[in-house]
């Protein structure tokens, strides 16, 4: 495995990670106890939406071991937790940014919003002492359903009295409805994606400590974003000088989104390490999880697809409201606009789309990125209402899309993105293949036979990825750039050290960054390692989510890489005695061309630290280069996926026989892991689309606030993946080809599953059953139905 | 209030005094810093804690520690050689890439052990439902399915 001479670009290579991982040798952030450690715990609000009449905490500030206790009061003169991505209103009015209070001062406005930090001598202790703190609550209505927040009396904010944070158009509406008005046939749906809950398996953790001697901060934080943790905490809310804060993300157990962001918990802890002059560590229960990480999904969605004669779609037209929860998280506003109606042309030719968005505020918790974070509902959305058309037009599904499907590349889209490649053709023809296709009328007679009801659905999903150029971002709201930073360090022996930007957090970036870095230059992978995830190595970095570590972070390193290589030609020239222009690097070696005179990477290097017979007058010693690398363009990996269920329809339950995975992924570093990153992304589909849901009552009390309550998939909910990835149209704007599989699975999932269900129930006039399709929710659809 | 424990983790004899409500896992997380074993839940259900108590795979969130008087508890350094190698059961997760971030990893392996030892020979279906105890949101369980059968098979099971 270690031998470079194979090259390691395409080889499953197994993960260097692993040893650590599995012989419980991981150090993740609750594993981390510094010396004098003390504990945080957040008293969270058990009302929706309450007015904070009063805090008394006098008598939990003298219950044993407490070493302090501080609520909104402390914190109002504390910056909120700031947006990371403005988004305008139709009639150019800026979306509207209440305050995110990092400890809640006047009004709580969701269940598990914070109100209180406790700080103890052990865990015990402080859950003693905020049990002795007493909130006086005025207790309000609150808002909790999406599709009627902007209807109701009760106002989450002051600032929105409507609870509407924007209402965002794309696209050209003039040139839509045109089309709309001569359209041969238009397919009509309405449908909700269900919000989820993200559950990365490892609860968000944190463990903050001030440093006297240097007037420092060093935080210990699950996070997928250390460096962007750093910049917004420091500069948007505590007003800490960035340099004295270091973040450290160090093993993360999962992420998908929900660790990207700011949250109020550790920016709590770092402001009262001080305070209290100790180490505090909080790492969130379960119970807290479900409360307080930051949500996905949750969306209400009109959408009409207009056809002409010959069965090609000439617009679409989309009006989705999307739930923000109680406050903005960091990335919240982009994902139902940005990440959302920009994916809206999917896979085909539609000249005219336009889709507006109201984003509203409710008393749930916030809503940011969940795996895919808007893509997968785009994708929902044309993938539903293509496969609904084609049903209306008893054509085959599979031919109405490759009726339609763009051919010619690069494609720009109405809602501004342009493709730079893609072949869906093929990832089509492929899944129908390992699908066998063919055999499905066989099939479904058979499950006719045993009184089953049998399905098939297709989704041919796109997504932008590698996020991203970031003046395409900048002009669009963000509020940060989105390029990456990478370094290689060479050592005097010629082993090297990597440091990333990108996070990993399951992705296995300590192996495929090892694969690319030893690839191109030569040498083994035992002799490269990866460094992530703490600001106090890394020179900055944008983090880890929309599949762009590779993409993004990859193509930084590699561009370091490539300073190497030039600089280590300059030195191979002088002790070769050639000119720079007359060597080559192959293979690890330095060699005058046509002549067998060289120098191995490791006499390189060690004459760059040792050097003695070195063009000092001409070049720096040393050989350790930085590279930031900005995305000319997002990229866009692509796939069809197929899914057929069978239904019983004496009990609702829905089985899925087979699904079935065809991915264009681009250049392929590590085929072992991007199989992995796509069955995980399935299940997470698969899981959405069968068994997860998140559910507030009238009051706004979460009621799937545990695992006893809210349905994670487990090893027999799933069934067993045909996953065929081709071997794709490499990306055209980045040096390794690679367009990212991260989400891929969770984007392309759940409209596969929710077309097979459909298809197995149309014959009844079903056209929709909302998701999870639980027993229970088939099961009554179908019965509705009958009447 | 503190009751006298005396028991073995990892073949090392162990005597401490542990207040009566506190957990197993937090007992070897926290006194014995052996941080290898995860808690990811707080209701018995994701199996990030799994660790054997005399060769059963028990969730070591949901006992007491004080219940531990004169048990054997292995934990997922135990099993792993100190020669630097894995237990083949270990082994066959890479081999098979059934872990991703790793979190769940440490609780699955010890249930994986659990389930190979005392029901041998099972098929794809019946290893998912072996699993049923455990959550990995990252695999899909695929591959650590996969991983299962094969560490059963170099386990000579």
């Amino acid at each position: 495995m270690n031998d470079p001479k194979a090259g390691f670009i395409g080889r499953a290579v197994e993960r260097k990670e692993d040893y650590r991982f599995l012989t419980g040798a991981g150090q993740y952030t609750d594993d981390v106890t510094l010396p004098n450690q003390s504990y945080g715990y957040f008293l969270r609000s058990p009302h929706a939406h309450a007015k904070i009449r009063s805090i008394s905490t006098a008598a939990a500030a003298k219950a044993p071991g407490v070493l302090g206790i501080y609520t909104g009061k402390d914190f109002s003169s504390i910056g909120g937790l700031p947006c990371g991505w403005l988004i305008n209103s139709i009639d150019g009015t800026p979306m509207k940014e209440p305050k995110h209070a990092v400890i809640a001062a006047d009004k709580a406005r969701y269940v598990g919003d914070q109100v209180a930090l406790v700080v103890a001598e052990t865990l015990a202790q402080a859950k003693a002492a905020a049990n002795m703190i007493d909130v006086d609550y005025q207790v309000l209505d609150p808002v909790v359903e999406t599709a009627t927040a902007a209807k109701s009396k009760i106002a989450v904010h002051d600032i929105a009295p409507d609870n509407v944070c924007y209402t965002w158009g794309c696209g050209d509406k003039a040139a839509t409805d045109a089309a709309f008005a001569r359209a041969a046939h238009v397919t009509r749906l309405e449908f909700v994606n269900n919000r989820l809950i993200p559950n990365a398996i490892e609860p968000r953790a944190a463990n903050a400590m001030y440093t006297r001697h240097d007037d420092s901060y060093t935080l210990y934080v699950a996070s997928q974003n250390p460096h962007v943790e750093r910049l917004l905490m420091t500069a948007f809310v505590l007003g800490l000088p960035e340099h004295k804060v270091r973040v450290i993300a160090p093993d993360v157990g999962g992420g998908f989104g929900s660790k990207i962001y700011l949250y109020a918990e550790e920016t709590a802890l770092v402001w009262a390490s001080k305070k209290v002059g100790r180490p505090i560590k909080w790492a969130a229960e379960r119970s807290e999880s479900f409360l307080s990480d930051a949500h996905g999904r949750d969306h209400v969605t009109k959408a009409e697809l207009a056809l002409d004669r010959d069965g090609k779609f000439i617009a679409l037209r989309v009006h989705t409201t999307a739930n923000m929860g109680a406050y903005l998280s960091t990335f919240a506003s982009c994902i139902p606009t940005i990440l959302y109606a920009t994916l809206l042309a999917g896979q085909y030719v539609t000249p005219a789309i336009y889709c507006e968005v109201q984003a509203v505020f409710t008393n749930t918790a916030p809503v940011d990125a969940y795996r895919g974070a808007g893509r997968p509902e785009a994708t929902y959305v044309v993938e539903r209402i293509v496969e609904t058309a084609a049903r209306e037009l008893k054509m085959d599904p599979a031919e109405l899309r490759r009726k339609n499907f763009i051919r010619a590349f690069p494609y720009a889209t109405p809602v501004g993105l342009t493709y730079d490649t893609g072949d869906y053709e093929a990832t089509l023809q492929r899944v129908q293949q390992v699908a066998d296709i063919k055999g499905y009328a066989a099939r479904k007679a058979a499950s006719a036979g045993k009184g089953l009801l049998r399905g098939i659905g297709y989704a041919c999903y796109i997504e932008a990825c590698g996020l991203a150029p970031s003046n395409i971002a900048g002009a669009l709201g963000a509020r940060a750039g989105l390029f990456e930073a990478g370094e290689v360090r060479v050592h005097p022996t010629g082993k090297v050290t990597v440091f990333t930007g990108s996070h990993s957090h399951g992705q296995g970036h300590e192996t495929t960054f090892a694969q690319v870095v030893a690839d191109r230059l030569g040498i083994g992978l035992d002799d490269v390692d990866i460094q992530h995830g703490d600001t106090g190595k890394v020179l900055f970095g944008m983090g880890t989510y929309g599949s762009r570590s590779l993409a993004v972070g990859g193509t930084a390193i590699v561009k370091a890489v490539d300073k190497v290589i030039a600089k280590g030609k300059k030195i191979a020239a002088h002790l070769l005695e050639a000119s720079e222009g007359d060597i080559e690097f192959a293979n690890g070696e330095f060699r005058v061309a046509g002549t067998d005179r060289r120098k191995t990477f490791a006499e390189i290097a060690l004459t760059a630290y040792v050097p003695h017979n070195y063009p000092l007058d001409k070049l720096e010693p040393g050989l350790n280069e930085n590279a930031f690398y900005d995305p000319t363009n997002f990229t866009y990996p692509a796939g069809s996926y197929v899914c057929e269920v069978e239904v019983d329809p004496a009990t609702g339950k829905v089985t899925i026989d087979r699904f079935a995975a065809s991915d264009d992924f681009g250049n392929v570093v590590n085929p072992m892991i991007v199989e992995g990153q796509v069955h995980g992304g399935l299940a997470q589909g698969i899981g959405q689309a069968l068994l997860e849901g998140c559910h507030y009552n009238e009051d706004g009390q979460l009621v799937t606030g545990s695992y006893m309550d809210y349905a994670m998939p487990r090893a027999d909910d799933l069934p067993h993946f045909i996953v065929n990835t081709v071997k794709g149209t490499p990306c055209t704007h980045n040096p390794l080809g690679v367009k990212g599989c991260g989400e891929a699975g969770a984007i392309g999932a759940p409209a596969a599953v929710m077309n097979a269900v459909t298809d197995a129930l149309w014959h009844l006039g079903i056209r929709d059953v909302p998701m999870p399709v639980s027993p229970y929710s088939v099961w009554k659809t179908m019965q509705s139905a009958k009447i | 209030m503190a009751v006298p424990l005396s028991l073995r983790v990892n073949g090392k004899a162990i005597t401490a005094d542990v207040a009566p409500d506190t957990l197993l896992v937090s007992f070897i997380r926290e006194s014995l810093r052996l941080t290898g074993t995860h808690v990811g839940c707080d209701t018995g259900q994701c199996g990030a804690c799994t660790v054997h108590v005399n060769g059963r795979a028990v969730k070591s969130c949901n006992v007491l520690a004080a219940q531990m008087q004169g048990a054997e508890v292995t934990t997922i350094e135990g099993i792993t050689p100190a020669d630097g190698s894995m237990h083949p059961m270990q082994a066959a997760f890479k081999t098979c890439h059934g872990l991703q971030c790793g979190f769940c990893t440490p609780g699955m392996v010890m249930s994986a052990i659990d389930l190979v030892t005392h029901w041998p020979h099972g098929n794809e279906k019946e290893i998912r439902e072996g699993l049923e105890g455990n959550f990995c949101r990252c695999t899909g369980y695929q591959n650590i399915v996969k991983a299962v059968a094969l560490g059963a098979q170099a386990m000579g099971k």
